[in-house]
């Protein structure tokens, strides 16, 4: 198409436009020639993905739940999680687990009795005082621990850093193992204190 | 100097300071005879005494704000940060793609798009995985919400002080036009098993960070989005692929997302027990407090203004709420007594800022001003009186309290830590 004819089509269609703005909406609709149909129906698929293979979700599928599902094969006490928590997370949590500012402490059971946290700002949330699940512990330090090497600790070395943690927290024995179906049967002491959203049940604060 | 809020204020030494090392040669035109200029770095932006004298600069690939704009996220240099949007310094209601906040569990991941695949498993008939393009190629939606760090607001219960921005206050939240495919229309192709009542939404980055979604929230509005303001999510933003649950807490809408395994129970993950969850003044804790409830706050006038003349002053603001669309935000001038409605900017959109503006007469003395957000389900945004008492001291997250500033007889601004 030549200059002079883009020019004149562009000419003609401004005029178009401009005369279409200022006409009635009786004639607007001979504009739209064609027949329009109603979209299609969505279709039973869309023929999109592929199945992953099993090992792929091996790979990825690393989550642990709450009754230990997930929890590979592996087993360490505290004792033994001792050497792996001075070597790999002493460094920023402390070698008691007493926090490296700014990392705050993992270890603490205060408050002793009840669950203030509510009411006390200045209560410091710990392993011990406020995580409900054992299993979190492990799930969550296999997932982002340490954080200069995310997963790269093995299953015994996650079972022992997860029982020292414990242990220091006063919640199991130092030479309790530590393994898939101990784990999840242990009772954190605020395991009771959480409860579901209620908010959206009322249009009032709450 | 991020937090002047008049551009005129600048001098040109702090202008030319600022920007030096910002700004490429290229990108301003040397004054008529500096060729010299051209091609060194760092150079000194020149604007010439009359534009309307001298051609300005060609057409570039990609645009920069003008030197005399200076608009700053705050970063901490933290890998587990924030950095909060200047959101007083913005007007409208959609925040610039590069100055959104950002909240990192394990800072940013740089994900290849080529080997970028996202996996649907769990109690469903058939696993999939799908590459980008294949999301890409699912009907698509594009919708405006905003995002909102459910730890928004903490500065101004926890560490009150009348130096505060609403930038400080309420920077970790931003509003955008998304572009995604339903979660729902994808979960169709996998098909969900009866059994299944949750989701595990993980992300690619170096915490893996995962949270458990209700299903019924994905099979309602949440969406797989991969564009915001028109172009490809950033990394900061999650780039190629995050999760978007329109109205919840920030950190639901996992970035980077590579997995969604459905489940029947909560997978309890570290940030939806230890960390994201309210401890509340009768010792429980809430958990899964996923909606942010309505709020609203004034971002103009607020400190670092200070006014300088009598008489008509437009208040500025923002509202939202995460259980729908803002019905009305009412503005008080005398520190809450009386109120009036403020006009709403339109659309008011579901799940998405809204932008307010009232106008009064500012006679010179001290007064103080607030706004107050109403949602379409009737919900009113509390006072700080009636929140302390329900939320207590100690709860960390969904701040939704009134914000109040004031305006001092000199014309200064400041956060109003009420009593």
């Amino acid at each position: 198409m030549s200059r002079a004819v883009v020019l004149l089509t562009l000419g003609a269609s401004l005029v178009l436009a401009c005369s279409r703005s200022g006409s009635g909406p009786a004639d607007s609709s001979s504009a739209r020639r064609g027949s329009v149909s109603p979209a299609p129906s969505e279709p039973a698929s869309y023929a999109l993905g592929r199945p992953p293979e099993p090992q792929e979700i091996a790979a990825w599928d690393l989550d642990v739940n709450p009754d230990g599902v997930g929890l590979p094969s592996g087993r360490a006490t505290a004792i033994e999680g001792a050497v792996v928590y001075a070597a790999k997370c002493a460094t920023c949590h402390g070698a008691k687990g007493e926090g490296v500012a700014p990392n705050p402490p993992i270890v603490g059971r205060e408050p002793r009795e009840g669950f203030a946290f509510g009411r006390d700002p200045a209560l410091v949330k710990t392993v011990g005082n406020y995580w409900p699940y054992a299993t979190t512990v492990y799930d969550y330090v296999r997932r982002a621990m340490p954080q200069d090497k995310p997963g790269s600790l093995l299953p015994n070395e996650l079972y022992g850093v997860t029982a020292w943690i414990l242990a220091e927290n006063g919640i199991i024995a130092r030479d309790v193992v530590i393994d898939s179906l101990s784990l999840p049967k242990i009772k954190m002491p605020a395991r009771d204190r959480f409860v579901r959203d209620d908010r959206l049940t009322t249009p009032n604060f709450k | 100097m991020a937090g002047s809020q008049d551009d005129r204020s600048l001098t040109r030494r702090e202008l030319l300071v600022s920007t030096a090392t910002a700004l490429s040669a290229a990108t301003l035109l040397p004054a008529e005879g500096d060729q010299a200029a051209l091609g060194t770095q760092p150079t000194e932006p020149v604007i010439p005494a009359d534009p309307t004298k001298v051609p300005g600069p060609p057409t570039s690939a990609a645009s920069a704000r003008s030197p005399f704009v200076q608009m700053a996220r705050t970063p901490t240099g933290a890998i587990a940060g924030s950095s909060l949007a200047p959101i007083h310094l913005m007007n409208g209601t959609v925040t610039p793609s590069d100055l959104h906040f950002e909240r990192h569990h394990a800072g940013v991941a740089m994900i290849d798009p080529a080997r970028y695949k996202l996996m649907l498993h769990g109690l469903v008939d058939k696993p999939l995985v799908f590459t980008l393009d294949e999301l890409k190629s699912f009907p698509s939606v594009t919708r405006v919400y905003f995002l909102e760090c459910s730890g928004n607001g903490r500065a101004a219960y926890s560490a009150p002080k009348p130096e505060l921005t609403p930038q400080l206050i309420d920077g970790l939240l931003g509003n955008a036009e998304w572009t995604g495919v339903p979660v729902r229309t994808v979960l169709r192709e996998v098909g969900v098993r009866s059994d299944a009542t949750w989701a595990l939404a993980e992300g690619g980055d170096a915490a893996l960070l995962s949270r458990s979604i209700p299903l019924e929230k994905l099979m309602d509005d949440s969406l797989f989005v991969y564009a915001m303001n028109g172009e490809p999510l950033r990394p900061a933003a999650g780039y190629p692929v995050r999760l978007l649950n329109p109205g919840w807490e920030g950190n639901t809408c996992v970035k980077w997302l590579r997995r969604l395994e459905l489940i029947s129970q909560p997978n309890m993950s570290r940030d939806e027990t230890s960390k994201y969850t309210d401890p509340l003044p009768n010792d429980t804790a809430r958990q899964f407090s996923f909606v942010m409830d309505a709020k609203s706050t004034i971002t103009y006038p607020t400190y670092p203004v200070q006014l300088t003349r009598r008489g008509w002053v437009e208040i500025r603001g923002l509202a939202w709420s995460g259980r729908g669309r803002i019905e009305s935000v009412d503005v008080s001038t005398d520190g809450g007594r009386t109120w009036t409605a403020a006009k709403l900017q339109e659309p008011v959109l579901d799940k998405a800022l809204v932008r307010f503006t009232h106008s009064f007469q500012w006679n010179g003395e001290r007064t103080t001003i607030v706004s107050r957000a109403v949602d379409a389900t009737g919900y009113v945004q509390p006072t700080l009186a009636e929140y302390r008492q329900v939320r207590g001291g100690g709860t960390n997250y969904h701040y939704n309290h009134l914000r109040a500033w004031t305006v001092e007889a000199d014309g200064r601004v400041v956060y109003e830590v009420a009593p």
